[in-house]
């Protein structure tokens, strides 16, 4: 399989974030996570939990003014201690981003083909061969007639179809690890799936290692082998895909899924009760515990950390006890 | 069914230049109803929406609110009132739809005031059992928007919503900029005041997982027509037409097979 004994290419390890104004708490907070060559691996969380933060800091992106302690490196090497042209050269050739939003993250007043070819050039590819690797990308990301279409403006391009161009221009490089961030939440749903499988396809073709940014939990079991969940900036739990369904350890995981509206099922999704915790609060135990139908009066003033329990890693003081009905 | 529609749409039809945004659109829903409306970008479901609030005027075909017709816009401030109170509509973004500047309170006791003619005693009161219908108390009541999240500012939507005592309220992609753990909330708060209030919903969405938990019935929207309607459960369950099937499949879950997606959607155009 994949990414168990493969090389890691990915290796966050204890990454707290703090931002410049008076947050209370750090938007990240001792977070470490690994991906390897190959494997795709989910990062789920809500609004605020740091999932962003977290894989812009694999390519050294933190926000303005914030501080940083605890490593991240991509195939060895530390990000954050990186000089910015060795920083310039990691986004150009061995990690690179999809955003959410092409229309936001593509320049409107440049060429299609200047985008995809624009690494490569600054890498020192001759032109002609920068164009012929563009073409073949946007062939292989499903853009019909890719010649044309690399002289065409991104506002000739639907929604979907700037997507596939993002993901050609991110490929462009030869990238070992890939950063998906909510990489269709702007989509239709039909056009998802395609991007999505445009998007696996590649990556499964080419050994990536995929990040994959999203806030759909059952997104990212379709995709992922291995899922991280976060609140308030921290991992709360950690396991395959098919594990955290059927068996989720973190009260947190179990409400998100009990949230999420089923087609097929009579039963009406459960909320949440409460509402996340903001970066003005700074809760002493738990984060989570508020919301939380299992507080124990410890959960309060204790705060768990990520720890092994039945080959699943989860920061709950109670795991051990069975949580869903 | 002999009972009157407390809303009904016939032969709806919206053309911006030469395009039909909206395409000979019929429905009816009835008292205390609620009819989802799904489809994707472009699919005339937002248009559909605005038309039955009075906010485009339809190209063709009419609106029937109690079996009246309101297919022009309303001329005159009585006409626009009566109007007011016989539909609401919530919108997607709650960030957007408040004033930054007023109070929740007082954003919910201006429709009181514009509408009824209470002491204002009264109209505290009746504003706080609002508050209290939606999950809001002192607090909120006190605060502004900016403060509130994006779950509490939806909950102050519907409050103004229902101050008027509508007959039916448009929900256009209501719960699509929520976290999965809120928008769950309000689904339920949603399910609790057509339970108590008897008021009808005609719910916007592109979410078809959504469908079953908030609408009885459901209408299936492509390109400005209707391609498949119907008992939301009966729909979900046995798909009829080839692109609702397609929609379906489209939601992840377990076992999703986004290739496959791929070909069928492509097999349609």
């Amino acid at each position: 399989m994949p990414g168990t004994t493969g090389e890691t290419l990915l290796e966050i390890d204890d990454l707290t974030v703090r931002l410049a104004s008076g947050a209370a708490r750090p938007v990240l907070d001792g977070v470490s996570l690994r991906v390897a060559r190959g494997e795709s691996v989910g990062l789920v969380g809500e609004s605020g939990s740091g999932k962003s933060v977290t894989s812009r800091a694999a390519l050294g992106l933190l926000p303005a003014g914030a501080t940083a302690t605890g490593t991240v490196r991509v195939a060895g090497d530390d990000v954050l201690a990186m000089p910015p042209a060795r920083l310039r050269e990691l986004r150009r050739r061995e990690a690179a981003m999809v955003f959410q939003d092409p229309r936001a993250s593509i320049n409107p007043v440049r060429r299609v083909g200047d985008f995809v070819t624009e690494g490569l050039r600054a890498g020192g590819t001759p032109a002609r061969a920068a164009r012929k690797t563009a073409e073949e990308l946007l062939e292989a990301v499903g853009i019909p007639d890719p010649r044309r279409a690399l002289r065409r403006f991104p506002h000739e391009f639907s929604g979907g179809m700037l997507q596939r161009v993002m993901i050609a221009g991110a490929l462009a490089g030869g990238p070992r690890l890939l950063l998906a961030d909510e990489p269709t939440t702007a989509l239709d749903v039909t056009t998802q799936a395609e991007v999505i499988s445009i998007l696996t396809r590649l990556q499964a073709e080419r050994g990536t290692g995929l990040l994959f940014v999203t806030h759909d939990l059952d997104l990212a079991a379709a995709v992922c082998d291995r899922i991280y969940v976060m609140y308030a900036g921290r991992i709360v739990e950690e396991q395959t895909a098919d594990g955290l369904f059927a068996r989720p350890r973190h009260p947190y995981t179990a409400g998100l899924l009990a949230a999420t509206p089923r087609m097929g099922s009579a039963e009406p999704p459960r909320g949440v009760p409460g509402r996340p915790v903001s970066l003005a609060e700074n809760p002493e135990g738990c984060a989570f515990a508020a919301r939380c139908r299992l507080a124990a009066p410890e959960c309060a003033a204790e705060r768990p950390t990520l720890r092994p329990v039945d080959g699943v890693s989860v920061a709950c003081l109670r795991a051990e006890e069975p949580i869903h009905d | 069914m002999t009972e009157q529609p407390v809303l009904a749409v016939e032969g709806l039809r919206k053309t911006f230049g030469d395009h039909a945004a909206v395409d000979d659109v019929s429905f009816a829903v009835p008292p205390g109803g609620s009819l989802a409306i799904v489809g994707e970008s472009g699919s005339g479901k937002t248009t559909t929406a605005r038309m039955l609030v009075g906010l485009e005027r339809p190209s063709a075909g009419r609106v029937l609110v109690d079996g009246a017709d309101r297919t022009a816009p309303p001329r005159g401030r009585t006409a626009r009132l009566a109007r007011a109170r016989a539909i609401q509509m919530v919108f997607q973004d709650p960030y957007l739809s408040l004033d930054p500047r007023v109070t929740v309170a007082d954003a919910v006791e201006e429709p009181l005031r514009l509408h009824f003619d209470l002491d204002p005693a009264a109209r505290r009161a009746r504003r706080d059992e609002l508050l209290d219908r939606v999950g809001l108390g002192e607090r909120e009541a006190a605060a502004l928007p900016r403060r509130l999240s994006g779950g509490q500012r939806q909950r102050v939507a519907l409050a103004r919503a229902l101050a008027v005592e509508p007959r039916a309220l448009v929900l256009d992609e209501a719960t699509s900029a929520l976290d999965v753990s809120i928008q769950a909330q309000i689904v339920e708060l949603l399910r609790d005041l057509r339970a108590s209030l008897g008021v009808a919903y005609v719910f916007v969405s592109h979410d078809l997982s959504l469908v079953r938990h908030v609408a009885d019935d459901l209408l299936v929207l492509r390109r400005g027509r209707t391609v498949e309607a119907g008992r939301a459960a009966a729909v979900l369950d046995g798909p009829r037409h080839p692109y609702t099937r397609l929609l379906l499949d489209s939601v992840p879950r377990p076992g999703w097979d986004p290739a496959r997606i791929a070909a069928d959607r492509r097999a349609l155009d």
